[in-house]
């Protein structure tokens, strides 16, 4: 199977040929979506406001400089209101270091939003001609970065949708690629299972201190993760317990080695199966992935959700038949056929990994970005000041 | 007879998972890799994706699946019965205890 990607200058390869226009601020974010708007570009709507208490601010930094990085990003376009705590000077330098086109725009300094408006479409527009020109050319798989997340989870994500994404998953690695796995929270009563497969001690020892702080976090706050973890909709759907539905949720990593485990949205510094610390919340994971590379998003879900990624396609497997029906104009990749004994993991899974090629390609979008749902957001640790 | 369909992911596991709903009374056998298939009949209607026990569980025990403890039981549950939250408790992030 061949891959068709845009090399980047800085050797990377992208997916998608996105212009981003990436405001560094809630009070930024609708002139930037006007820009975005007018010129047909993406947007990531960030609903953050301008004070980071602690690490919140190296987070935010971090998250906005890795989407702005990320290789399915041609261009960006920064706006900044001018009085907020990420500096964009820095963040415009940061993310011009692989060495792609970056403008900024601070609505202070241009005079309010109608200026800043009409400038920064203009600068789109000239992008816009630009990226029309550009070819994708044969690239090696060793340049794919796959994130697998689980969301609306039912009892058969643990037992269909996540096992045959594992076996993608597993595929993607022996082909010398990346797949990050997140959801820290997700973790709790499996994470014995991820430690054992470790490719050392040291990395052994990351996974159990991010489970336990993240466990020791909940029981400061003296609440009771049921009802939370898992959700009423997981509830619903048969996992009764945390345990349960962790144990169903690593296995859309498959069985690979754990190479590293790495910070929310930051780089990782080797191929393979990597962990990424963070918490399980959807949109929130699905944007630290996209920080942190990936190009696209194998996404199970048992009781369906349209969520995408303004960067990245997010591709919806259901091995849930009532959904696959139901919620059909979200779901890209229905599994059928297992409980009935006409198909197997191991085919279904074969037919994904085609399928997800077909959407790396460009020759197929999925339902998410055909529908134009572009969730963004990221993680906070500390209260909002 | 209706035929059921459950699945046991691990020999060590203590429950099986319904992949399409089932009756009260029904008897199932349900295949346990490297092992004889179990026989139970179903105390109670379970929906798809719920769970019964395979053996009985008693209150403080953990319930097994994937081979590892999902939680513990919080009373006596016998072959056969609904395994869910109305019987079962996590024993992880329970900052309430």
């Amino acid at each position: 199977m061949q891959l068709w990607g845009y090399q980047r200058q800085d050797g990377a390869v992208g997916f998608r040929n996105h212009i981003l226009v990436l405001p560094t601020v809630y009070c930024a974010a609708k002139t930037a979506k006007k820009i975005a708007d007018q010129a047909g570009a993406a947007i990531a709507y960030n609903v953050h406001g301008c004070g980071h208490l602690g690490d919140d601010y190296t987070i935010a930094m971090r998250t906005l400089v890795g989407i702005g990085q990320n290789p399915n990003v041609a261009a960006v376009l920064v706006v900044a209101l001018g009085c907020e705590k990420i500096n964009a000077d820095e963040l415009a330098n940061e993310i011009s270091k692989v060495r792609k086109p970056v403008e900024l725009l601070s609505i202070q300094k241009e005079g309010g939003t109608s200026a800043t408006i009409d400038k920064g479409v203009k600068i789109l527009e000239q992008w816009n001609k630009q990226t029309a020109q550009m070819q994708r050319t044969l690239v090696k798989p060793d340049t794919v970065t796959v994130g697998v997340k689980c969301g609306g989870s039912d009892a058969f994500s643990g037992l269909i949708a996540n096992p045959v994404t594992g076996v993608v998953s597993d595929r993607i690695v022996e082909e010398g690629g990346t797949v990050l796995l997140g959801e820290v929270t997700e973790f709790i009563g499996a994470e014995h299972c991820l430690m054992e497969r470790a490719v050392n001690k040291e990395v052994a020892e990351q996974i159990r201190e991010i489970v336990i702080q993240y466990e020791n976090v909940i029981m400061g706050y003296g609440v009771d993760i049921r009802g939370t973890q898992p959700s009423p909709g997981n509830i619903e759907g048969g996992l009764t317990t945390i345990e349960e539905k962790s144990l169903g949720a690593i296995h859309k990593a498959g069985d690979s080695t754990v190479q590293e485990v790495i910070a929310y949205g930051q780089s990782p510094s080797k191929k393979g199966l990597v962990i990424m610390d963070g918490p399980a919340v959807d949109v929130v994971c699905n944007t630290g992935m996209t920080a942190s590379g990936a190009q696209l998003i194998l996404f199970t879900t048992g009781a369906g959700t349209p969520i995408g990624s303004p960067i990245a396609p997010v591709v919806k497997i259901t091995g849930t038949p009532e959904t696959a029906k139901r919620m059909s104009c979200n779901i890209d990749f229905a599994v059928e056929g297992i409980i009935e004994g006409t198909n197997t993991i191991q085919k279904s899974a074969e037919q994904l990994y085609s399928y997800m090629i077909d959407v790396l390609n460009g020759q197929t979008l999925c339902k998410a970005e055909e529908l134009g749902f572009d969730e963004f957001d990221f993680y906070r640790k500390y209260v909002n000041t | 007879m209706k035929k059921a369909k459950f699945i046991i992911i691990h020999p060590k596991d203590n429950a099986a998972t319904a992949l399409v709903a089932a009756d009260a009374g029904e008897t199932v056998d349900i295949e346990v890799k490297g092992q004889s298939p179990l026989r139970i009949k179903l105390a109670e209607p379970v929906q798809s994706g719920y769970k019964v026990a395979v053996r009985p569980i008693s209150k403080g025990e953990s319930v097994i699946k994937y081979g590892y403890p999902i939680g513990k039981a919080t009373k006596n549950i016998s072959t056969g019965q609904h395994v869910h939250i109305h019987n079962v408790e996590s024993t992880r992030g329970r900052g309430d205890l």
